[in-house]
């Protein structure tokens, strides 16, 4: 436990010192203050109230941004101290590899925590100056928040598996930008192409809504806007939210994150120094 | 004694070349044992064995009673790679006080440690800043942590300036005097050839030599130099009476082998106060080395 606390107050300062807590949480702010000013028009007409829709909003911006911060902050992870020539002093100390993943994890997602908090706090108080009744979407902003932070250790733990893999940091960018595109923006894409192909039959009724639950960035989607009383307010995927049950979204939300670091563990064991 | 090191051996091969072949060797506590050979020989492969960063295929090594590589030997072994890499980010005293912390020590030691190696004043400042030099004792200064009973350290002087190696070694002294065991590979044959109880030399992955620098003086049998310096005018009769002498002015130069140093050393002595000064110069570590690598083929 030591060795873990030790390793992430290290990866902490040095993702400070590399700018990387400012430049994630300025991200955040800048794109949650920007979503609830470009949201502000429709309100009042859902019969919601405008924290609940400035939620549903932040959800479709988290999905996009989580991963991706993720994705950059962890790539170099291992492949960098391959490159800086770092790792093979490092594993002759009495220091397992997972607790290794485990101390960058913590710090990396310590980042993150902060990044994301302060952008749904500025986008909350921002909703909650416009709309007293803002109380009743709390429960949801709340739930969006440690959603997003599982979501993040999900992309963390998948950005080591790949920095793992691919021992050199040009390659592992590669990747992770790779992942980013297929599981993010593609998947949907082909989902919704093979659906529209499937005309109803039985890919739309039996397996799309599992291929849903299986990527994590769709799994968070779906628990937030289910779980949200601001379905009505998003598009897309929202509508198949109502036919899959709220917890086998949320177990698929909750197993990511360790079924990442359980890969990321084992790509992590096969690199010989 | 039980040694801190015990290899046997040991082969280990890349892609079919062997890159050790069969070697064999022990360091006991409190020795300092040189590793020689060329780049390429094995040495940083043998090494990365017994720090258990690669497995090998055949043999067994034990260090300190343990596999290589398993929590209890890395808990006891200190390493210093060539070439000391870490992040530029850190300061020297981050730096070491997480080391510390990975050995389970308190991180308040970093100060005292890199003043022990000389780098109290740069403690503070990130190691992207530091020279080659200085990152060689910020290496170091961890391999120092916490009374390792093995230290592995792959070419520790390079970068390091004269009389940092002085100091070097004067704490690799210390330590030995502590009981820890100490393997060093090295390319400066001169200090090694003064300052380690025992040399290995590693030729295309083989073992072709082991012993102190006297018994490869012995096994060599490279001749001994003796340089004699005549008193003014008695050159020539010294030259009459050391055949083979080679005569520059007052000096001549004469090249034995080791078997007839003393007799020879008596024709000399007997030739009184015609001799003003005798030098004798043993083959030294770089000529037994030259020696046995071209035997090797090399």
């Amino acid at each position: 436990m030591i060795r873990i606390l030790a390793t992430a107050r290290t990866e902490f300062r040095i993702a400070l010192r590399n700018r990387w807590v400012a430049i994630s949480v300025i991200l955040m702010a800048l794109f949650s203050l920007v979503l609830s000013a470009a949201g502000s028009a429709p309100t009042g007409d859902l019969g919601v109230d405008r924290l609940s829709v400035t939620v549903a909003s932040l959800t479709s911006l988290a999905v996009y941004l989580v991963p991706l911060v993720a994705l950059l902050m962890s790539f170099d992870a291992v492949a960098g101290e391959v490159e800086r020539g770092t790792l093979p002093l490092l594993l002759t100390y009495p220091v397992a590899r997972v607790e290794i993943l485990l101390g960058k994890l913590l710090a990396h997602l310590a980042v993150l925590t902060l990044a994301v908090v302060t952008g749904y706090a500025l986008a909350a108080l921002a909703a909650f100056r416009t709309d007293p009744a803002s109380l009743a979407g709390l429960p949801a902003l709340i739930r969006l928040t440690w959603t997003s932070v599982l979501l993040g250790a999900t992309f963390l733990g998948a950005g080591y598996a790949l920095s793992s893999l691919a021992r050199r940091p040009s390659g592992a960018a590669g990747l992770a930008m790779g992942l980013w595109l297929g599981a993010v923006v593609l998947y949907d894409l082909g989902l919704l192409a093979a659906v529209v192909a499937d005309n109803g039959g039985w890919f739309t009724t039996e397996a799309f809504p599992f291929a849903l639950l299986a990527n994590p960035a769709d799994a968070f989607r779906l628990y937030n806007l289910a779980a949200s009383q601001a379905t009505a307010a998003a598009a897309g995927v929202g509508g198949a939210a109502n036919t899959i049950p709220l917890w086998q979204s949320a177990v698929s939300v909750l197993l990511w994150p360790l079924l990442a670091l359980a890969l990321a563990t084992a790509a992590f064991r096969k690199v010989t120094p | 004694m039980t040694p801190t090191l015990k290899i046997s051996e040991l082969t280990k091969s890349f892609a079919g070349t062997k890159a050790l072949d069969s070697v064999s060797l022990t360091v006991e506590p409190g020795s300092r044992v040189a590793l020689l050979g060329h780049n390429g020989a094995g040495k940083s492969t043998m090494m990365k064995i017994i720090l258990g960063l690669i497995p090998f295929d055949s043999g067994t090594v034990t260090v300190c009673g343990e596999a290589p590589g398993s929590p209890a030997a890395r808990a006891q072994v200190a390493y210093l790679p060539e070439n000391a890499a870490f992040h530029p980010a850190l300061t020297g005293q981050e730096q070491i006080a997480h080391y510390l912390a990975l050995r389970g020590e308190a991180p308040r030691k970093a100060l005292p440690l890199l003043e022990r190696v000389g780098l109290h004043d740069a403690a503070r400042r990130r190691i992207g800043t530091y020279s080659k030099g200085m990152r060689q004792r910020v290496g170091l200064a961890q391999a120092l942590i916490g009374m390792p009973r093995l230290l592995v350290l792959d070419e520790p002087t390079s970068g390091l300036d004269p009389v940092s190696r002085r100091d070097f070694y004067a704490l690799l002294d210390d330590l030995a005097a502590e009981g820890a065991a100490i393997l060093l590979s090295s390319h400066a044959l001169t200090e090694v050839e003064a300052r380690t109880d025992r040399i290995l030399i590693l030729s295309g992955g083989r073992m072709v030599a082991t012993g102190t620098l006297a018994d490869l003086r012995r096994m060599a049998a490279l001749p001994v130099s003796l340089h004699v310096t005549a008193r003014n005018g008695h050159a020539t009769e010294i030259a009459a009476a050391l055949p083979g002498a080679i005569r520059t002015g007052g000096d001549l130069r004469l090249s034995i082998p080791q078997a007839d140093k003393l007799e020879t050393l008596a024709r000399i002595t007997a030739l009184g106060s015609k001799v003003a000064d005798i030098d004798v110069v043993p083959p030294s570590l770089e000529d037994i080395y030259a020696h046995v690598s071209r035997r090797d083929g090399q």
